[in-house]
């Protein structure tokens, strides 16, 4: 066994990425009180997208904003179902993650076992030699860092803002914000284009980054958990770091274990991601009161103004 | 101006009418997904709902449409009773692997015993499976408040990897050298689920869906138990004075819905499969979810919604052999039917009006 602690949390950091990102996304969408539930679907879009735009560009930056904006028109198929046609939220999301699921492997078909442009790391002016501190916090690249910030602007917006504000009186109470003569339609349709921008994002960070490389159904639930992250993290943007990089460490130490010939089978090894989200939403949901004190009080229900 | 006023009450010709108007929406917006993938569209959408039933061929995959159509019938009839309660099991396909595995594990325990009671005892012990697998989020619902949609996700990817974890393990076939997959059900005549009358399709779990099909439709429409699922589902607070227990509704409607999909992961794996292998799951868990809201959740709805889905995953193998077009295209014409469906479905509720002013 020689599992260097170092070189394990600077790699539960890019593990955890893609995660951070889709559950930041998400958080805005559901502090306007939408559930949706389509963050896979539009994570694999991202994925997909942003790695074509990438190899056919050679620019993994143009590739990012492919697949922010391929993630955020695909969230508006979302946000048009449930906001000016009325659907059912639940069963909206998951028809978005089975549209997205597919016109990813559609779009991908011709495009696995190639190699996107390699993203550079971010140069610190040799920061990164220095021993510990250095390979993990000044040895990653832009998005690392630009994840870390979208959660402190999210911070920043949600907190101290007038539009922040107005978001979250959307969620906890869309009449009461119809009636002051806020547009709750218009400001859901802006979140959810936001949270779906942000998913591609995540996305495309695993088929350029993480991976790096294309395969069908490469997200393997990435855009669930981070659904799931967005409740350990009781809808408060900081915990998110938390709960994404507890995942990211799990992600990591089983595949340090799979590596190292750990004597369980490789199958057991890759539950545990999958266990440990469970495990941490059965812990946070455990306190009834404190989840739903904490939960956007309008969370999935359906807006109509009656005139 | 178009306006949506709510209609007083459900309208119940567009109950009917808003599934065929999504499948008409479907056919327009999937010809053009294949004139840009640059095909034929009238050719391409005849294949996927022509052929599989009145083409050249139809007589083979007539037989196809019935097996394929079975499986998403049993699980989406499952999966009805909790969508209609407001309980979201969308883990079926964990249930199905896992019905598939534990029923499947049972009769390979019992090799080569010859008794005819081996098949049952294996269809019993894949419906447990899948009965558990589904009580797990039951649990942690009731007990913990957690969201079950989440849970019973994570599920699947568990017991994914658990199939792999039993087919490269215990479950591999020992006279198999080495591939990762199970002894075949076909050299094992008492656990076989073989078709029953050749080249019509029809095998036990075919029977059995039938049965299960009347079977759901008076458990919701004739049965106080059909009553209380539409209860919660509609008017939780209603229900609850009437006494229904919201905690035992979830572990019924989870608890049945698993194990279905786990019977029909049984006889997917004992017939149509053959073995346990890696590639054995195929998603006919997430496709049941569209048959379950295509039928409108009614058993008889279901049972075409499943047929029409049927013959376009039959269709899908022919575009894909005859256009060469990628397997995946199917899957977006299917996810594209479901968000169609749901786009309609405002015309249950709401009238449109078009123009100025309130109506009288």
């Amino acid at each position: 066994m020689d599992i260097s602690i170092v070189s394990l949390i600077a790699t539960l950091i890019v593990a955890a990425t893609p995660i951070l990102l889709a559950a930041t996304g998400e958080l805005i969408v559901e502090k306007s009180g939408v559930l949706n539930l389509g963050v896979e679907g539009m994570m694999i879009m991202g994925a997909i997208c942003g790695f074509i735009a990438a190899v056919s560009t050679g620019s993994p930056l143009l590739g990012f904003c492919i697949a922010a904006l391929s993630g955020a028109l695909l969230s508006l198929l979302f946000a048009i179902l449930t906001q000016y046609l009325l659907a059912n939220q639940v069963a909206s999301g998951l028809a978005l993650t089975l549209f997205g699921l597919g016109l990813a492997a559609l779009l991908g078909h011709s495009y696995s076992g190639i190699k996107p442009p390699s993203t550079p790391k971010i140069e610190w002016f040799g920061l990164s030699d220095i021993p510990v501190i250095g390979p993990i916090i000044f040895n990653h690249d832009l998005m690392v860092y630009f994840s870390l910030f979208l959660v402190f602007v999210v911070w920043i917006f949600l907190r101290f803002t007038r539009v922040g504000l107005i978001l979250r009186a959307v969620g906890e109470n869309h009449d009461a914000a119809h009636a002051l003569g806020y547009k709750v339609i218009r400001i859901r349709v802006l979140a959810i284009m936001f949270g779906g921008a942000c998913a591609g994002l995540g996305g495309a960070y695993l088929s350029l980054i993480r991976v790096p490389q294309w395969t069908e159904g490469m997200t393997a639930g990435a855009g669930w958990i981070a659904l799931a992250i967005v409740v350990f993290a009781s809808w408060k943007p900081w915990r998110l770091i938390l709960g994404a990089y507890l995942f990211g460490g799990v992600t990591i130490l089983q595949l340090n274990l799979q590596a190292n010939g750990f004597d369980i089978p490789v199958s057991y090894l890759s539950m545990a991601p999958y266990l440990v989200t469970i495990v941490v939403l059965v812990i946070m949901s455990a306190d009834r009161t404190r989840a739903s004190i904490n939960a956007p009080a309008s969370l999935g229900k359906i807006f109509h103004a009656s005139s | 101006m178009i306006r949506l006023e709510p209609r007083p009450d459900p309208s119940n010709i567009m109950i009917g009418l808003t599934p065929i108007f999504a499948v008409i929406a479907t056919m327009i917006f999937g010809g053009m997904l294949f004139v840009f993938l640059g095909k034929n569209p009238v050719d391409a959408i005849r294949m996927i709902f022509w052929d599989p039933v009145f083409g050249e061929h139809a007589f083979y995959y007539r037989g196809q449409i019935l097996v394929k159509a079975a499986p998403l019938i049993m699980i989406a009839l499952g999966l009805s009773f909790g969508f209609r309660a407001g309980i979201w099991n969308i883990g079926a396909e964990g249930q199905f692997i896992m019905g598939a595995v534990i029923g499947g594990a049972t009769g390979l325990a019992l090799y080569p015993l010859d008794s005819f009671l081996v098949f049952p005892l294996m269809i019993v012990m894949g419906s447990i499976g899948g009965l558990l697998w589904a009580l797990i989020p039951a649990y942690l619902k009731i007990k913990f408040n957690a969201n079950e949609i989440l849970v019973s996700l994570m599920l699947v990817y568990v017991a994914f990897n658990f199939l792999i974890g039993m087919v490269t393990g215990p479950l591999r076939n020992p006279d198999g050298f080495n591939f990762p997959e199970s002894r075949s059900f076909q050299d094992f005549p008492s656990a076989h689920n073989p078709e029953l009358w050749a080249g019509t399709g029809i095998h036990w779990g075919v029977l059995t869906t039938l049965g299960m099909v009347i079977f759901a439709y008076i458990a919701i429409t004739r049965h106080i138990f059909g009553f209380n699922v539409r209860l919660a589902g509609q008017a939780p607070r209603a229900a609850k004075f009437a006494g229904v227990d919201p905690n035992k509704m979830i572990a019924i409607c989870l608890g049945i819905s698993g194990a279905l999909a786990g019977m029909a992961g049984l006889f997917e794996l004992t017939g149509p499969a053959g073995k346990l292998t890696t590639t054995f799951p195929v998603g006919y868990g997430f496709t049941a979810i569209i048959v379950a809201f295509l039928g409108r959740l009614h058993p008889i709805g279901i049972l075409f919604a499943g047929l029409l889905l049927a013959i376009t995953y039959v269709g899908g193998d022919i575009i894909q052999s005859q256009l060469s077009l990628p397997k995946a295209s199917i899957q977006v014409f299917q996810g594209m039917l479901l968000f169609f469906l749901l786009a309609v479905d405002i015309l249950v509720n709401f009238k449109i009006r078009i123009g100025k002013g309130i109506s009288k």
